[in-house]
């Protein structure tokens, strides 16, 4: 990713921020500028719930480059409570732990690196809720 | 020190990553008989002084109930930066949502760092500069490989919300003494990869001499003793050095058990006063009188007299005590160990 892009999304990668149709009420992550639904361009900001219940997963054994030290890593579908479905790794347990309907909640992390020199990009991943 | 208004805590959060390596297994691979401490916390190869400080940043806010756009700083006191130039604290302010009218800063002051951080916001609190500023000690310490740090040295780290004094702050500051000398015990000289120290020297002349030296200073201006203070909270390299400054100074160990977390968690420099300040106060209960010596290698002490306020029973299970971090861990090896702290080159 471009510094220039990344810096762009931070914003919305850091606090977990979408889009919600003012019109229509239904909610993007990403954020779109044009509702998908009703075509209104009258979408506001969102936060979204940072929990939510894994839907379900899966193991990443060979990973894009730049993930390689990662892996073996899960990534889950999550259902947030506030009903939209996100894409994330799962972090904080080990894959046989992963349960399908597992509460999960956003964790603040570092997701890839532009080796040792370029900059460090950070975003949500989910764990299992700490209570 | 003594602020023209009162200043206190309005929220503290605790963040402390969920790997622990035991000490038995650092002596296993490097002949060691004995650890000084039982086992320390590890981050994870995502996490770096920044999560760690995003973590406890977004838990102190959930305690303190407020607007982050009305926090006015945001400082991260570490060792551990994960850029050399560029700041960690924008970063933190920024995930936080307390951009763009905000002054954000990092602090290095070896293990004080975070408690320095605590005097520039409660000054500016104080002052009247800003409404609400957050100090932050978090680190994800070095050592190198066989070093006798490299027992200890952990992740971890607390972030505090100071505000003026008001019926919505859990604990207010009656006054602070911070004691500084030139005093070369431990260092790491830019682009290395980890500090050297001066072993036996780090003792007598640098934490000893500094933390005693807050300690009494404060309790003298303020005219205290330490039965006076409910609690205590000294820096914790390691499990040895707090218990002989509490017995020096004239505490119980009643008063430093509830924030001695170095046993299980290990020593998170920057991270290491604050985590025991956020455990105490998981255990405090009004009208407790806390005293606070963080101890920095360079070297420093900066010594707190709080005493906390009814609202520390408001919403006390809002965010997961410092307990529920030390409970919640996965063991690794010695190898996973050197992986995910960057200790192979590939």
């Amino acid at each position: 990713m471009s510094v220039p892009r990344y810096w762009r999304e931070e914003k919305y990668r850091y606090r977990l921020i979408g889009s919600r149709c003012s019109k229509c009420g239904e909610i993007f992550f990403p954020r779109r500028l044009v509702c998908s639904k009703c075509r209104s361009r009258q979408l506001r900001d969102y936060k979204l719930s940072e929990k939510g219940r894994i839907v379900s997963w899966t193991i990443i054994r060979n990973p894009p480059k730049e993930y390689e030290k990662y892996a073996p890593y899960a990534v889950g579908l999550i259902e947030l409570d506030d009903g939209l479905k996100i894409i994330s790794q799962l972090v904080d347990l080990e894959p046989e732990e992963i349960k399908t309907g597992m509460r999960v909640e956003a964790t603040f992390r570092k997701i890839r690196e532009e080796g040792s020199s370029g900059i460090i990009e950070y975003g949500y991943k989910f764990r299992p809720v700490i209570e | 020190m003594k602020t023209n208004s009162t200043v206190g805590i309005l929220g503290y959060g605790a963040y402390v990553p969920m790997n622990r390596l035991k000490g038995s297994e650092i002596c296993r691979i490097w002949g060691g008989y004995e650890s000084p401490i039982e086992e320390k916390a590890v981050a994870n190869m995502d996490e770096d002084a920044v999560t760690i400080s995003v973590e406890c940043a977004k838990y102190a806010l959930k305690r303190a109930n407020i607007n982050p756009e009305e926090i006015g700083a945001v400082y991260v006191g570490t060792e551990s930066k994960p850029y050399a130039v560029k700041p960690c604290g924008s970063i933190v302010a920024e995930a936080i949502g307390a951009t763009p009218k905000v002054t954000a800063a990092d602090y290095e002051f070896a293990c004080k760092a975070g408690t320095e951080a605590f005097q520039t916001c409660i000054g500016l609190v104080s002052s009247g500069m800003v409404k609400y500023a957050m100090a932050i000690g978090a680190d994800t310490a070095q050592g190198r490989p066989a070093d006798a740090l490299e027992y200890t040295v952990a992740c971890g780290g607390a972030a505090f919300i100071f505000g003026l004094k008001s019926n919505s702050t859990i604990a207010y500051l009656e006054g602070s003494y911070s004691f500084v000398t030139d005093t070369p015990d431990f260092w790491r000289r830019g682009l290395e990869m980890y500090p050297r120290h001066g072993n036996r020297f780090t003792g007598d002349p640098a934490y000893f001499y500094h933390i005693i030296g807050a300690a009494k200073g404060l309790m003298g201006e303020l005219g205290y003793n330490p039965s006076d203070f409910t609690y205590a909270v000294f820096h914790q390299p390691n499990v040895k050095f707090p218990i002989k400054v509490a017995r020096t100074l004239g505490f119980t160990m009643d008063a430093l058990k509830p924030g001695l977390v170095v046993p299980l968690v290990g020593n998170t420099y920057a991270g290491s006063t604050p985590l025991g300040l956020a455990s105490t106060l998981d255990f405090a209960n009004p009208g407790d009188r806390i005293l606070v010596v963080s101890y920095g290698s360079g070297a420093g002490s900066d010594a707190f007299s709080f005493v906390v306020q009814d609202a520390i029973t408001r919403d006390r299970d809002l965010d997961p005590p410092v307990s529920r971090f030390i409970n919640r861990k996965r063991y690794i090896d010695y190898s996973t160990y050197v992986k995910i702290r960057g200790k192979i080159i590939r």
